[in-house]
């Protein structure tokens, strides 16, 4: 069990984790999400007492770290694969750290197997890929055989078949009712391994809840529709249809190769919406929005490094007169925001027709309606107490 | 390990277990509190599974054995009258300047290598008292150093003597001061290395700081010509580390004013229980 309250740590004016306040139940996978540099593992070195707090505290089985008796037997914690000195071999990085926690020697050669390096035992560690030093840091981890784990982004530099292992690991530590704490910034990863996700974004909580409540709350199913999209009717037909189907109560968006994303009504519905205003359909379909989508949509407004499309402008040879410049394709995730899945429809929400209009106009401008409303691009003020709320706080059920 | 469910964004439905008291997992391997003793075996691993302590002690062997072998030779092979009893062990103090910064080197490595890996955060996670952990590498590194040199330098004034005809032989505190005193000395200096590496957490940063304050004051005081500074060239003269090293011999630099007998070791020590004290202060106030 690992609690925290009130987690901050301050870096002079930046302020890496603020506020921070949830709880680690043993028996469970916990999935620990935010962008880079949102604070994940400046919260995983302060658990283990590596780093102070600027304010706050975070306890393991009602101790800090430091109080904890007889610490390394009951807590392991890979925190970074390259921590280890590149010239000593697996086996004797191993030991060193066996003996410091008064661990019997034999159990070294116990964990090397678990994680499979048993044939490259007296390799030192200098050599090894990314994934193997992965696996040296989980096998330290086991070293305790402990209770609480913390893993700090596990899975990077693993094969799909260490992907998988390390899935089946962590799942199977926690059966055997372990508090496994594994931090990532792959959602789609921890939908697989986790039950129950923390989600950080800029050092503050965004979210704490299991994977199918955040699903839940933070996508909503929607149906793909698709008009005949002639040269002639195209247009007509999904102005025609979007007129409909906003007035029968749904919400629609367009996409970007012409479909349309409606929510807010049931299929059926829809076909006999799109019936009775005379437009027929080429694709009705049901689509759930991935948890992937649910994240990114989540932290959007919390991403500290994003990427802005590569101009090449001053690289380019001037156009010849008159030749049109191609076309920049809008590629997911490059230089470009939104194209996430809608929200789920809030109950309350008055003047929603007009919204919508307003809406799709964004869209179209290409702004992302979901974005959070323009935030201060810094943290929270250091010195000022109360703290502005991100905007898509979804911690109403942190307990 | 049980075969992977089918991959769905839904998990199985399994009630948490919660965390009532004595809940959760309990090891099968027995536990006991892991103390000082752990600490000290788990740096001897350490210091003896890296190649940087092999070379390091390797080069500072040979430095000693080649001088000492050499400046006897040359000694043996003049035709100046033979030195007396303490000069014939001051024939080793080359060797001995040059063998200290390997283990400074050393000393510096045996920390700032930890902090410049990241192995640090892996050694403090296993062991929460910082201050267990520093006082193992210390005491790992000091008395490796210290038996080593204590040896090295005994060997090679065993050799010089059977080589070198001199005017009598050296008193018995004369060659314990050459033996055991050097080899304190130069571990203290090394432990000093070690304090400082622990403040800089930097190995070539710490490196630098500790040549320069073994060598740099003595090679000021050779340029110090203008009479105004003749104090300050004299106090230089008397208390840079390789004067103070040569006093342990019997001889001096300055002219026999600066310590002498057994006092460098006190002045070394000092310096070092100072900086080893501020070692772990930051160590324990600063984030890992």
């Amino acid at each position: 069990m690992i609690e925290a309250v009130g987690l901050t740590k301050r870096y002079g004016a930046k302020t890496a984790v603020y506020n921070l306040s949830f709880q680690v139940r043993p028996g469970t996978v916990t999935g620990f999400l935010g962008p880079n540099g949102s604070g994940k593992s400046t919260t995983m070195r302060m658990i283990l007492g590596l780093d102070q707090p600027s304010a706050g505290h975070v306890t393991i089985g009602g101790y800090p770290y430091n109080k904890l008796p007889n610490a390394p037997r009951q807590v392991g914690a890979l925190l970074d694969a390259k921590a280890m000195h590149g010239g000593r071999a697996a086996r004797n990085h191993l030991l060193c750290l066996a003996q410091l926690a008064g661990i019997p020697a034999r159990r070294v050669d116990e964990v090397l197997g678990v994680v499979g390096l048993q044939d490259v035992a007296k390799k030192r560690s200098k050599g090894f890929s990314l994934g193997m030093g992965q696996r040296l840091g989980i096998a330290a981890a086991l070293l305790g055989d402990p209770q609480v784990l913390l893993f700090d982004e596990p899975v990077n530099g693993l094969d799909p078949e260490g992907i998988l292992w390390v899935r089946n690991l962590m799942k199977s530590l926690a059966a055997e009712g372990r508090t496994v704490f594994v931090s990532s910034h792959l959602m789609s990863e921890m939908a697989l391994t986790a039950e129950h996700l923390i989600v950080i974004g800029r050092g503050q909580l965004m979210a704490d809840m299991s994977v199918q409540e955040f699903i839940a709350r933070n996508s909503a199913d929607f149906a793909r529709v698709r008009v005949p999209d002639g040269p002639d009717a195209g247009g007509a037909a999904r102005e025609k249809l979007t007129a409909a189907l906003t007035e029968a109560g749904g919400q629609v968006l367009p996409e970007q190769d012409g479909a349309l994303r409606v929510t807010g009504l049931p299929l059926p519905r829809i076909s006999d919406l799109a019936h009775g205003a005379d437009v027929r359909l080429w694709e009705l379909s049901p689509h759930q929005a991935s948890l992937e989508e649910a994240y990114m949509r989540m932290t959007q407004g919390a991403v500290d490094y994003r990427s802005t499309t590569d101009q090449r402008a001053g690289l380019q040879q001037p156009l010849p007169p008159g030749a049109v410049p191609p076309a920049q394709m809008p590629v997911p995730g490059q230089g470009q925001s939104g194209w996430y899945a809608p929200p789920p429809p809030q109950p309350h929400q008055p003047g929603q027709p007009m919204q919508q209009v307003q809406q799709v106009q964004q869209v179209q401008q290409g702004h992302n309606p979901y974005a959070a409303p323009q935030q201060p691009p810094a943290g929270p003020a250091p010195t000022t107490a109360p703290a502005p709320a991100p905007a898509p706080t979804m911690d109403k059920d942190a307990r | 390990m049980s075969t992977p469910p089918p991959p769905s964004a839904a998990p199985q439905q399994q009630p948490p277990v919660l965390a009532g008291p004595g809940a959760g997992y309990a090891s099968p391997i027995p536990v006991r509190r892991a103390h000082l003793g752990d600490a000290l075996a788990s740096e001897w691993t350490k210091i003896r599974t890296v190649r940087s302590t092999m070379w390091t002690l390797g080069v500072m062997i040979l430095l000693m054995l080649g001088i000492g072998f050499a400046a006897a030779a040359a000694v043996s092979a003049s035709d100046a009258e033979p030195p007396s009893g303490s000069d014939l062990l001051s024939l080793g103090f080359f060797g001995v300047l040059l063998g200290s910064i390997c283990v400074i080197t050393l000393g510096v490595l045996t920390i700032a290598s930890e902090y410049g890996t990241g192995m640090i955060r892996t050694t403090m996670t296993a062991c929460s008292s910082r201050n267990r952990v520093l006082a193992a590498k210390a005491i790992v590194f000091f008395g490796l150093v210290f038996v080593l040199t204590t040896l090295m330098a005994a060997l090679v004034a065993v050799i010089q003597s059977a080589m070198v005809d001199s005017a009598g032989s050296p008193s018995g505190s004369a060659w314990f001061k050459a033996t055991v005193g050097v080899g304190l000395f130069v571990a203290l200096l090394g432990l000093l290395g070690l304090a400082v590496g622990t403040l800089v957490r930097h190995s070539a940063g710490a490196i630098t700081i500790m040549i320069g304050l073994v060598l740099l004051p003595l090679v000021l005081a050779l340029f110090m010509f203008a009479s105004s500074l003749h104090s300050v060239r004299q106090a230089l003269l008397e208390y840079s580390i390789p004067s103070q090293l040569i006093v342990l011999y019997g001889n001096s630099l300055g002219g026999g004013s600066g310590p002498t007998g057994w006092e460098p070791l006190w002045i070394v020590g000092g310096a070092t229980v100072v900086a080893l004290g501020a070692a772990f202060f930051t160590l324990n106030q600063r984030d890992v």
